[in-house]
């Protein structure tokens, strides 16, 4: 599952601004990740960790500033995944059907074998053809990482990916995650608290209004970070 | 082309989804249907008064049919954010909106047909022996509807009150389209019946501008 | 600044003598005398409404493409200058065809395409008035001006096309404009076009102005 179609990818957010008429959501952002790192993202609500995932993602476009990664500049959109809250597929059409349909819209080759074998993978086969809409929180993350892997991305975008899960969605999601960053992903994810998810990472960085507040690649404490304490 | 690749696997989405559930084409045909009748209150149908408004209500119950069928359009996209998803995975957004119109438009053509023979029926006006003329004129002025009615959906899926500001974006707008269908579909419900190029070229002109305005700015109705 | 107060000055010094010369130079029309010389001020709104809908429809475009914040406040400014133009075509019609014709409203192709005009710019602006965030309110806005420009001619073609399959008595003409008309008739488009300019132009700093407000109540919040 954690194969990537193209080499590890490194992203740069150089002074990124993001404005909503008064509000600024992120301001003088700048932030470097490295290819492969597993990145941990955290903050009080409202600091910003959502923008910023959704700018790397481009689905929303900075105010001021730029983003930029390693490699083809053209092709990112096929090098990325991104996984929310919201299921991102459609309830009204079973599992197989939803992957099947992304994975003709990104052209992924094979893709019924390619659908099969991530359905196994986040343990949906039974349920493949049933509408999601009868899906409960934790299958529907399920689909939400199937169709972000659908296309073999080798940098993911997780927001809150345990919000809604139970013990045993967190223990399925941790050893994904884990598996994905051993394969040389490069992940970005942003979490609430200490927990396994969290433990995962190789660095963590703290937001707070909209910048950086600290990061453990400048030297804070990574548990300090999580846990909001100044370090 | 993966436009087109694109543009055809969204467009079997959309209709998968409506054919599942054949919400939006029953009620639509009710609402018509309802609309058709209501209006035969205002004036009598006899044959000669139903020739001269007939074609006009008709018109306009597809107008208002449209303005509310389109609602959900970009809404129901809203709900489990598969818009993101589209836009992730899709290269050229503009495939989204042309998966979309050309669904819509199938969907009041469908409905249109549908209450052809009704409409005929409830006037007493003759329809059948220019059936396929009739569904040239339904067909051209269901792409406007569609063009216009998907663009302004996903303007008003933006906006507060959007159950009334997608009908008060759109009536207006579509005034020369009324015009055009009214004055072509009445020509073919004469006793002589003839069909109208000059309206039809009009209806052409009208869909192809708003597609080629969709086609170079729609994409940024999709940006957050 | 002083610029602006003179520019003004001179067109309101052309508004007044354009109206004195609609009422005191222009002969008096055979038939209708003198509640046809409201054509002096019905005519020349319906242009300069349209000029001003251009000028948002620029507006708008160039918000789409180059995204600030200037073009937007060009396109409200047009709207609203055009849609006060429109209004006084749709209030000078009646005031008009009334004593003429005994009829408050005709329903002549051009009356009738300026109604349908003024419902889809005061939707515009309705549109605005239903967003919240500014920069989303101005690519939406923009968005609908440029289907709301598209759709003029096609309103004035259609309506005008219809109106020669299914002809009404011809309601406001200028009738046959004789040399000394036909100079009031320019002298009232020329001073009222300037007018719309003037207007478009305030219109537009005040919503710079607007703009800066925000802006510095934004930096203090901060």
């Amino acid at each position: 599952m954690g194969e990537q179609s193209a080499p590890a990818t490194g992203l740069r957010f150089e002074n990124i601004e993001k404005r909503y008429g008064g509000i600024y959501a992120l301001r003088r952002l700048t932030l470097e990740v490295s290819p492969g790192e597993c990145l941990a993202l955290a903050g009080r609500n409202g600091s910003g960790k959502t923008t910023l995932l959704r700018i790397a993602a481009q689905l929303v476009r900075p105010t001021r500033g730029t983003l930029s990664f390693t490699g083809n500049q053209n092709d990112y959109k096929a090098r990325v995944g991104y996984v929310a809250h919201a299921t991102m597929a459609y309830d009204e059409l079973s599992a197989e059907e939803n992957l099947t349909l992304f994975a003709r819209l990104q052209e992924v080759a094979n893709p019924a074998e390619r659908v099969s074998d991530l359905l196994k993978a986040v343990g949906l086969v039974e349920r493949k053809d049933s509408l999601v809409r009868t899906f409960s929180r934790g299958m529907r993350q399920r689909v939400a990482i199937a169709r972000a892997l659908l296309h073999a991305p080798s940098v993911l975008l997780f927001d809150e990916p345990s919000t809604g899960l139970d013990p045993l969605g967190v223990a399925w999601l941790a050893g994904t995650l884990r598996s994905l960053r051993d394969a040389g992903c490069t992940i970005l994810m942003s979490v609430h608290g200490e927990s396994e998810i969290a433990s995962l990472a190789t660095r963590a960085v703290r937001l707070d209004a909209g910048s950086v507040a600290a990061d453990t690649r400048a030297g804070a404490n990574f548990r300090a970070i999580l846990s909001f304490a100044d370090a | 082309m993966s436009l087109m690749s694109n543009t055809s696997a969204l467009f079997g989405k959309e209709l998968r989804t409506e054919f599942r559930s054949r919400e939006l084409l029953t009620t639509t045909v009710i609402f018509i249907l309802v609309v058709v009748v209501l209006f035969s209150f205002t004036f009598d149908p006899t044959a000669t008064e139903s020739r001269r408004f007939g074609p006009g209500l008709l018109w306009l119950a597809f107008l208002f049919a449209a303005s509310l069928m389109l609602q959900p359009c970009f809404l129901r996209e809203q709900g489990n954010d598969t818009l993101s998803a589209l836009r992730l995975s899709v290269p050229d957004p503009f495939a989204i909106f042309l998966a979309k119109l050309g669904a819509n438009t199938l969907f009041l053509l469908l409905t249109e047909i549908m209450m052809i023979p009704v409409f005929a029926i409830l006037y007493n006006v003759p329809v059948f022996r220019v059936f396929p003329q009739l569904v040239v004129v339904l067909f051209l002025g269901s792409l406007g509807l569609g063009v216009t009615g998907t663009a302004l959906s996903a303007i008003s899926a933006q906006a507060r009150m959007r159950e009334l500001m997608l009908p008060l974006l759109l009536l207006p707008l579509l005034t020369p389209l009324l015009i055009a269908s009214t004055e072509a579909t009445a020509a073919l419900l004469d006793p002589k019946p003839t069909l109208r190029w000059d309206w039809l070229a009009f209806l052409i002109a009208f869909d192809v501008i708003f597609l080629t305005a969709l086609w170079l700015f729609g994409e940024y109705l999709l940006e957050e | 600044m002083k610029k602006d107060g003179l520019f003004a000055f001179v067109v309101v010094a052309l508004l007044g003598y354009s109206a004195y010369a609609a009422f005191y130079i222009a002969p008096d029309e055979k038939t209708m005398h003198l509640v046809q010389r409201i054509f002096y001020l019905h005519a020349p709104c319906g242009m300069t409404a349209l000029v001003a809908f251009l000028v948002a429809f620029v507006g708008n475009v160039g918000y789409l493409v180059k995204r600030e914040n200037k073009w937007d406040w060009l396109g409200i400014a047009g709207v609203e200058v055009g849609l006060a133009f429109c209004t006084v075509v749709l209030l000078t019609g009646p005031i008009w065809a009334k004593p003429a014709w005994g009829v408050w409203w005709a329903w002549d192709a051009r009356l009738t395409s300026t109604l349908v005009l003024w419902l889809l710019y005061v939707s515009y602006l309705l549109l605005r008035t239903m967003i919240e965030d500014p920069d989303r309110r101005a690519l939406v806005s923009a968005f609908y001006g440029v289907f709301s420009f598209l759709d003029v001619p096609l309103v004035y073609g259609s309506i005008w096309w219809w109106r020669t399959q299914h002809p009404q008595p011809v309601v406001f003409t200028s009738g046959g404009l004789d040399p000394t008309m036909r100079k009031v008739f320019y002298l009232s488009w020329v001073s009222l076009t300037l007018l719309m300019v003037l207007l478009i132009r305030k219109r537009y700093e005040l919503e710079e102005l607007r703009s800066e407000v925000q802006a510095l109540e934004r930096e203090a919040e901060a």
